[in-house]
This record gives C-alpha cells, structure tokens and sequence, in this order.
C-alpha cells in the first residue's frame, strides 16, 4: 500500500469530499459550510487553515479551465539522469511553470507552463532550451475530454 | 503547432482581470472572503460575489471550492497515462475514457513524431502503483483499446506544485507561491 496519509477529523474529510466544488457564493460562505456540517463557522475556518498548513490543501479558491485566462502547455525534457535536480531547479525557478514533476521515461521533467499569451510561452521554453541545452518537447492541450467534478476521494 | 488560442472576453474586462490576479492563490481564510477581495480591488462585495458567479457560468472557472494535493493524502502513485490513438476515434475514445471515475485528466495533445507518438493524455491516482497498474489494464478491456500502444509514466519526485499564476505571467508583482519549492 502507499504511504499512510495524514490523519483527518470527520469534518476535514467532509470539506474535502463535499467541497471541492460549490463553495456558496454568500457573504459568508463558510458559515453556509458550517450549517451544514454542523460545527461552527469557526470551526470551518479553523479546519481549513489546518489543512492548508499540513498542505493537504493548496488553497480554497478557484480551478480555471485551461487556456480560457492565458495559455498553457505541457512539456517534457529528457535530462540525463544525472543532471536531473538541477535542471529540475532551472525549470522551477520560472514563476510561468507551476508543476513540474520527474516521471519513470526517457522523457524524464515534465511541467505545465503557463503565461499570458502565446508569445510569452513560446520564450519561455526557448528560454529553458537555452539555459539547459535541451530541446523541450511543447503539447499544447487540443481538447479538454474530462469534466472535472473534483477528484473522488476513498477512504478505506 | 496549433497554439492558438481565443482569450476569453472576461480578459478584456480590466474587473474580470484584476478579479481573477485576486482570488487564484486562494480566497483569504476569513469569515467574509468575498467582502476582503472587495476592498482589495475598490469595489463591492455584490459585485465581486457576481462576477465570480459570471467566471462560473462562462466556464472560466471550472469549480470553486477546495483544491487538494493527492499525494499528501496518501495518494503518491500518480502516473500519466500515454495512449496512441487513431486519429478518427480519439473524440470517441477520450469521451470515453474522461468518464470514468478514477480518470483525473483526459487531454487531447499534439504528437511530436518521431520522438512522441502519443496523442490522448490521462492521468491516473491511486494510493499504490499496483492499483494504478490494474486501473489501466480495466481500462484497456472496459474500452478496448488492445491493439493501441500506451505508456504509464509513474511520477517520482515533484519539485513543484501550484496552481497557475496569472499575475506572474502578466508580470504583475509575483504572488509569495511562486518561489515556493515543493514539499
């Protein structure tokens, strides 16, 4: 099995698997949570800061559709193994990349980079093709085919 | 290279704009987040509540809510899942496969040939690699897809992770996330 998660209160699990979407437009949104989960609005904010804090959380807020505010695109290096973290450190340092990941291929650095339009994106990666000496492949999302209700959460 | 992309109108909107640099680090903790990013931005709380509420119905944003991180829930197996598929049923197959419960993404990319033959992307969670293993031969059967190449790319390290910052890329002073290393 993967490593044992974190553990969770009741209501901490309840936030995360019935609010992954649909935070009340209200005043007070987090007091409407709290009515229905029965604990205090208090106790919500509490909850949640927690969660953030312990990082189970990265925020609560919006999740955008791509390219519908800015462009975006996902691409791969293939970086000689031992070379990795430290290409890995180039890529991250630009505030256009949000994720970067290592993955088990040949093509081993993935990462979504973000920007405001397409020109911006494209000097990025010539930028990282320059500071590395590799050639990023550049996959561009064509068409978005999941409909993202949140992810789905087991816990048994 | 397809890289065209149409800017949404709410872009062009300097409120939508500045909205949208305010609320995508996260909505401050507070009891009236909506009345904080307000008085952030000089305007009412009615109105930022109903501008939200526009992004929402114009699809830019796809959900509001709370955003976790798989992998501190134990869910560390992630693997991107690559599959070649005919060009003439990729509509049908990506409908297909974005569907099922246990597919988080299900992108159709370019291929990059020769070096990327793949053209339909999904992503797969699961709390082992056994059980992302599995997944994907159910899914292979359930859709039939035997006779198209794929590839699971297992992640191993993250070096980060967070969500897109707009304000950065539109050279906004950097939000505090975006020096942030991963954990």
């Amino acid at each position: 099995m993967g490593r044992p998660a974190v553990t969770l209160s009741e209501a901490e699990r309840r936030l995360l698997d019935e609010y992954q979407r649909g935070l009340p437009l209200d005043p007070r949104p987090f007091a409407r949570v709290a009515e229905r989960l029965g604990i205090s609005e208090r106790q919500v904010l509490d909850r949640l800061q927690r969660l953030q804090d312990i990082g189970v959380v990265s925020r609560v807020g919006p999740v955008f559709r791509p390219n519908r505010v800015g462009v975006s695109t996902l691409a791969a290096l293939a970086v000689p193994p031992d070379s990795l973290a430290q290409v890995a450190d180039v890529v991250s340092a630009f505030a256009e990349v949000n994720h970067n990941y290592e993955r088990e291929h040949d093509y081993n650095l993935w990462f979504v980079v973000t920007a405001r339009d397409a020109v911006q994106l494209e000097q990025v990666l010539e930028t990282i093709a320059a500071r590395t000496g590799l050639e990023p492949l550049n996959l561009p999302m064509l068409e978005d085919y999941y409909i993202d209700l949140g992810f789905r959460l087991q816990w048994t | 290279m397809d890289m065209t992309v149409t800017p949404h109108p709410a872009l062009n909107d300097p409120l939508q704009r500045a909205l949208i640099e305010a609320i995508q680090g996260g909505l401050p903790l507070v009891a009236r987040p909506y009345a904080a990013i307000a008085e952030r931005l000089g305007v009412s709380e009615r109105e930022v509540i109903r501008s939200i509420q526009t992004l929402l119905e114009q699809g830019v944003i796809k959900r509001l809510g709370v955003v976790v991180r798989h992998y501190e829930l134990g869910y560390d197996a992630n693997a991107m899942v690559v599959w070649d598929i005919p060009d003439a049923r990729i509509g049908e197959i990506g409908r297909r496969l974005g569907g099922v419960p246990y597919v988080t993404l299900c992108y159709r990319r370019p291929r990059q040939l020769p070096q990327w033959p793949y053209n339909l992307f999904t992503m797969i969670h699961g709390r082992d690699r056994a059980e992302v293993l599995a997944r994907v031969d159910e899914l292979v059967c359930s859709v039939g897809l035997e006779a198209v190449a794929h590839q699971v790319l297992f992640s191993r390290r993250r070096f980060k992770q967070r969500g897109a910052c707009y304000s950065a890329a539109a050279g906004m002073p950097g939000d505090p996330a975006s020096s942030g290393a991963s954990r």
